[in-house]
């Protein structure tokens, strides 16, 4: 085996690799985390419940109405997105003028009551959910057996981040956007629907969630709990990335991934610490987020 | 010839008083009362949680709802798997409610925490699911009661007919608190004792959603077998990621605790064929089915080990209760040691001294999809595993008489 200062390179390579794959669910999540943010400015902690969710509609799609994973794909995120336009709609609205403080307790209120629900209906323990079949089996790397499903998700999860960053920074529904963030005043008086595009970039901000949920459902257990797990991480990146930070959740989502992986090689107790001790520094040294502008 | 007669009346009239005073002095409060301590909505909550409520209701009405005349009551809260949250609820039970026993009990963090304070106020702690076997051995008290398994009986079980079986090198994967670090202990001096080696182990902390790092790890470790010393979720994550990483193809994957509705959540086709150790089965006969099939109409699933457990030793109390004459817990668990516990959970039972209850085990394996019947068809039972070659002997410490 190659080794370099006595670590085992093979290891470290498949704990890189490892490591990518959870940045890229790090990623997805964050970037709608970021999005939401960045317009809105709400801190969405029913962000975790609606990767939960996702991962949920597509179980139940497939166990009650036969819907594949593929098709899953597709209208899964539309579902969530569907409930997140709901959400803001019916609960976010009436008090989008109030301090921050209150669309965070609404959302972790939301969280709490569709993970209560689901525990109540489905169980704790999860459910099965498996790996499509054109995606079973996998490649052998020479330091590792890759499979097939999780080189899907860096695919996958790359292509979709990628498009995102494309559509906010590159185009003029994302300039509308980050208008909108600057001074939706101004821009109402443009006569751009202001309201519509704020409904629009929260339902697609939870969509990119119950996309993230529906990759998840065939490698993590499907289980009510997956959300909260996953929420305060992810939390954490985005504060590593700079609130608001498309392209700074993206890539820190992707870089933590890798950190988390490294640690999980040298000492894998602290690898559930990591993450926040990386925050801790980063908040010290450039407290705007490493991609964040200062205020 | 009088005055005989009339001492002789006077001594059955005061045997009469004695013996209703006792009575009187045997119930406290006028009623036996029983905390059901469990996680009602977290990662144990399928385990125990409200199906131990539920179980604990059914022994109680199949015992009549009485006992010695006095009604059975029955509290239940939600320990957050938070020892501190677990041993505050039943110190107030203890203090203002009257309660005269706990059960439940399932985080083994929660059931220290909580077994000490019962034992400070001379409460019996009737340990249901549990799987530490330091409530027996060294932190053991004549007020302990653990019923339904432990991590002895499963690294006896699961790990030392492998061993046998060839599989010299292990390689563990171990969640990171007390239970898992029991577990891998025992399992170890087991893989030890045997002849066999363990290579290596890596911990992972509770609730870990990405195992990869983990099974890469164990991969590269070269052993036979890979034993999983975690539970619920984190044992079904850990298979699956194993499998997909094909750890299932090179080397054999062992379950040291495994919980039906666990196995349930994962895909036949990965947990097909594992061999583990269970306390119970509700399918094994017409006994076990019977209860089963009552508990499944009031709970909407089946009943894991720990459940069916939290039934038979809620029963055996009250028998006790009813054989001692009253609820004070000195004479109770001296009675509850005297009396065999035997019904549809305990076979070739004994309750012993140090408080572990010593039964018939079982190694059963997964079914595979094409072998169930149903969606509750999970285990196939290969081998009955005797109480006392899957608990060890006790220790003289804790030889409470």
């Amino acid at each position: 085996m190659a080794t370099f200062l006595g670590i085992n390179l093979f290891g470290l390579f498949g704990q890189l690799l490892v490591g990518l794959i959870n940045g890229s669910f790090y990623a997805l999540l964050s970037l709608g985390l970021a999005i939401i943010f960045g317009l809105l400015k709400i801190i969405n902690f029913a962000q975790g419940a609606m990767y939960m969710l996702g991962a949920f509609a597509a179980w139940m799609a497939l166990n009650y109405f036969g819907i594949n994973y593929w098709a899953a794909l597709i209208l899964v995120p539309l579902a969530v997105g569907f409930a997140g336009v709901l959400i803001e709609r019916v609960l976010l609205r009436p008090i989008a003028g109030e301090d921050h403080l209150y669309s965070l307790l609404l959302t972790f209120g939301i969280a709490l009551v569709l993970q209560g629900l689901f525990t109540q209906i489905y169980g704790a323990s999860g459910q099965p959910y498996s790996i499509p079949d054109a995606l079973k089996g996998g490649t052998k790397l020479p330091f590792m057996y890759l499979p097939d499903y999780r080189a899907w998700i860096i695919v996958a999860s790359v292509v979709v981040c990628g498009l995102t960053w494309f559509m906010i920074e590159k185009t003029r529904l994302g300039a509308y956007l980050r208008a909108g963030t600057e001074n939706p005043a101004m821009l109402q008086a443009f006569g751009i629907n202001v309201p519509l595009i704020v409904t629009l970039t929260f339902g697609f901000g939870v969509g990119l969630a119950g996309f993230a949920g529906v990759m998840a459902a065939p490698v993590y257990s499907v289980s009510p709990d997956m959300g909260s797990n996953m929420l305060i991480v992810v939390f954490a990146i985005v504060v590593i990335g700079g609130m608001g930070s498309i392209g700074g959740a993206i890539l820190t989502g992707l870089g933590m991934g890798i950190i988390e992986g490294l640690t999980k090689y040298f000492y894998p107790e602290a690898s559930t610490t990591v993450i926040f001790a990386v925050m801790v520094i980063v908040l010290l040294l450039k407290p705007a987020g490493l991609f964040g502008k200062e205020a | 010839m009088k005055a005989i007669k009339k001492t002789l009346l006077c001594t059955g009239i005061a045997a009469a008083m004695t013996v209703s005073a006792a009575q009187a002095a045997g119930i406290s409060d006028d009623k036996v009362k029983i905390g059901v301590l469990a996680d009602m909505g977290g990662v144990y909550a399928d385990i125990c949680g409200e199906g131990c409520v539920t179980a604990v209701q059914m022994a109680v009405e199949d015992f009549g709802g009485t006992v010695l005349g006095k009604p059975i009551e029955i509290v239940s809260a939600d320990d957050q798997n938070k020892p501190d949250v677990g041993s505050s609820i039943v110190r107030k039970w203890i203090d203002n409610e009257q309660v005269d026993t706990v059960t439940g009990l399932v985080a083994s963090s929660v059931t220290g925490a909580v077994a000490k304070v019962l034992t400070d106020s001379k409460k019996i702690a009737l340990i249901s699911t549990s799987a530490s076997h330091a409530f027996t051995t060294k932190a053991c008290s004549p007020y302990n009661v653990q019923w339904t398994y432990n991590v002895v009986a499963l690294a006896n079980g699961t790990v030392k007919p492998m061993v046998g079986a060839g599989k010299w090198r292990w390689f563990f994967i171990t969640a990171d608190y007390a239970f898992g670090h029991a577990l891998e202990s025992v399992a170890t001096e087991v893989v030890n004792s045997n002849g066999g080696e363990v290579l290596g182990a890596v911990r992972a902390p509770l609730g870990t959603t990405d195992f990869s790092s983990y099974v890469l790890q164990a991969q590269s470790s070269g052993a036979d077998v890979i034993a999983l010393a975690n539970a619920g979720t984190d044992f079904t994550n850990s298979l699956k990621t194993a499998a997909e990483f094909g750890l299932t193809q090179t080397a054999d994957v062992a379950g040291l605790l495994v919980f039906t509705s666990n196995a349930q959540a994962l895909d036949p086709e990965i947990a097909g064929g594992m061999k583990l150790t269970t306390g119970f089965y509700w399918d094994m006969d017409e006994q076990t089915r019977e209860w089963s099939k009552r508990f499944k109409e009031r709970h909407g699933a089946i009943p894991a080990m720990g459940q069916a457990g939290a039934y038979s030793m809620t029963m055996h109390y009250l028998k006790a209760v009813e054989a001692a004459g009253t609820d004070d817990s000195d004479t109770v668990i001296r009675k509850m040691k005297e009396m065999k516990p035997d019904d549809f959970f305990a076979r070739n039972a004994t309750l012993r001294n140090d408080g572990r209850m010593v039964h018939d085990m079982y190694q059963v394996r997964i079914k595979r999809a094409d072998e169930r019947a149903n969606p509750d068809d999970i285990f196939a039972i290969e081998n009955v595993i005797s109480g006392e070659e899957a608990f060890g002997p006790m220790l003289a410490e804790c030889d409470f008489k």
